[in-house]
């Protein structure tokens, strides 16, 4: 008899409900909170470093600026629409607008399975991306901070012309919270690929050569060709770049600016949905050699 | 062991290493065809609203990309992969085993790895260099071909002595990785000539980074811009960057305390 009762085990009891410690949303707010301050505390810890590479990217914006302001003044002052002056604006914002849109890379989604540093993070209760959306979102106070002096000499040297609307403006700050959002969910999809590749980056690059020609960043928008713009207008890299800058330096109105935002909130629902949906299929293949 | 056979034996293994993983090499293809179409796609769009850029026709500016791709190929073949290597090698403390060997410790730091599929990009870049001098209205003689091949040289030197001044650093400053991201960003501007530029970046990109007589001047060599005094100064200046960089090198080294191999 006893030894039956030992083999069956004691009755399941009703197991009681795990403490609930923190709200569900103010819980996900707090982890965001730490992430950023884990950020900034890191971040300013390297700062020459941080300093470096922020030096390396400003190159880009100064090339096609030059570029670009050599062919307006050989076409008599204007190219596009956009004067030598603007053009300056242009890329002077974009340097802002790049940085803003720094996220973490496909590149480390790479790493992260490869090198199975994904086991841990799948063993907290928490969704991966939160922790990269919030450690990122907090770097941004730190390189504003930084960027503002390398604004400030690219102004005193290229001389912007720009007469924002206070509409403008607060479109403007309103569209990087959106850009980096969207940019942030494109590039996760493209790192997820990862899970069936292992590499990605012939991907990544194709990714990054069609922002480049469809976004704004290599030139203002209006100066492709009509049918680069009208592809243009149904993609969503034109949100990340183009938009935040043109809301600022392209004298919209006001019925553009609250377009802009509408289709940026369109590409940040989208984008959540894929994340979310590829990830479900995405985690299915994930197998780690340790971690 | 004289240094050439190193080099030698260096390359064979570099390329018996990566020769076994073969997709890398389509891979490789895909990365450098993105970039070209990019590039080329770029070029299409500035010549599309302007007949020429600072006296610069299409083929010419399609030159300068030829010569930029070929150098970049063979930077990321050649120079980054040693220099990233003695990067952590002098972070992690494993400097040790390089200098415990009796071989020039500078020579040796520099001929340790090959990444043969980035070679790819030398191979793209000289082909869109021979379809750009095929449509340039001048004729390339020997004479521009011989001095074309000088200025790479000097220029490839140049930027080698450039990136170990500053994995040098290393010895003081252990963390230097972003100095990669950073010279990426500076090379892609010697996608145009560098006349192009306002003065102060014009100056800081041929003697503070070497990216004109790496790019430019090779460049100008084929397009009939070179003038003697300009190959002549880059031969001194390559001449004193190298004793510099030697003279820096040694520095350091001297500085470098081990870390526990």
């Amino acid at each position: 008899m006893s030894a039956e009762t030992s083999i069956a085990g004691p009755r399941p009891t009703p197991s009681p409900a795990p403490p609930r410690l923190v709200h569900p949303i103010r819980g996900l707010f707090d982890v965001y909170v730490v992430e950023a301050r884990i950020a900034i505390a890191q971040q300013i810890q390297y700062r020459a470093a941080n300093y470096l590479y922020m030096l390396g990217m400003v190159a880009e914006p100064v090339i096609y600026l030059v570029v670009w302001s050599t062919v307006a003044q050989q076409q008599g002052g204007s190219v596009g629409g956009y004067t030598v002056g603007q053009l300056a604006a242009y890329y002077i914002v974009w340097t802002l607008v790049r940085n803003i849109n720094i996220v973490f890379t496909p590149y480390g989604w790479e790493w992260r399975i490869r090198q199975g540093q994904l086991s841990a993070q799948l063993l907290r209760p928490l969704f991966p991306i939160v922790e990269d959306l919030g450690f990122f979102l907090g770097w941004k106070p730190v390189v504003i901070l930084l960027w503002l002096p390398i604004a400030a000499f690219l102004a005193l040297v290229f001389q912007p012309v720009l007469s924002p609307t206070p509409a403008a403006i607060g479109v403007f700050f309103l569209s990087l919270l959106g850009a980096y959002l969207i940019r942030s969910l494109n590039q996760t999809s493209v790192g997820l690929i990862t899970f069936w590749t292992t590499r990605v980056g012939p991907v990544f690059e194709l990714y990054i050569a069609a922002e480049l020609l469809l976004s704004g960043r290599l030139v203002p928008l209006s100066l492709m060709p009509d049918w680069v713009q009208r592809l243009a207008d149904v993609l969503p890299f034109r949100w990340t770049f183009g938009f935040p800058i043109e809301a600022l330096v392209g004298n919209l109105s006001n019925e553009q600016l609250l377009r802009g935002l509408g289709m940026q909130l369109f590409w940040i629902v989208v984008g959540a949905i894929v994340v979310r949906v590829v990830w479900r299929f995405a985690i299915r293949r994930y197998s780690a050699v340790s971690g | 062991m004289g240094p050439f056979r190193l080099v030698r034996l260096f390359v064979r293994i570099g390329a018996l290493n990566e020769l076994q993983y073969r997709a890398n090499f389509w891979l490789q293809l895909l990365e450098s065809g993105i970039a070209l179409g990019t590039g080329i796609a770029v070029l299409t769009l500035v010549f599309s609203q302007t007949p020429a850029l600072n006296g610069w026709s299409q083929p010419e500016l399609l030159a300068v990309m030829g010569v930029h791709t070929l150098m970049g190929g063979l930077i990321g073949a050649v120079i980054q992969p040693n220099m990233e290597r003695l990067r952590t090698d002098i972070r992690e403390g494993t400097f040790d085993f390089v200098l415990t060997k009796p071989e020039d410790v500078q020579v040796l730091s520099s001929v340790r790895e090959i990444r043969i599929w980035r070679l790819v990009d030398v191979l793209v870049g000289a082909v869109v260099l021979g379809v750009a001098i095929s449509l340039l209205e001048t004729s390339v003689g020997p004479l521009e071909a011989v001095a074309f091949a000088v200025a790479l040289v000097l220029g490839g030197l140049m930027i080698y002595c450039f990136w170990l001044i500053l994995t040098t650093v290393a010895f003081w400053i252990v963390r230097i990785d972003e100095i990669h991201e950073l010279f990426e960003g500076v090379y892609q501007s010697g996608r145009w000539p560098v006349t192009l530029y306002p003065e102060w970046l014009r100056v800081s990109l041929t003697f503070l980074v070497p990216i004109a007589f790496a790019v430019t001047v090779p460049a100008q060599a084929l397009t009939s811009r070179l003038t003697p005094e300009t190959l002549a100064l880059a031969a001194v200046f390559a001449t004193a960057l190298m004793l510099g960089t030697r003279w820096f090198w040694r520095i350091g080294t001297r500085h470098y305390s081990g870390a526990s191999a």
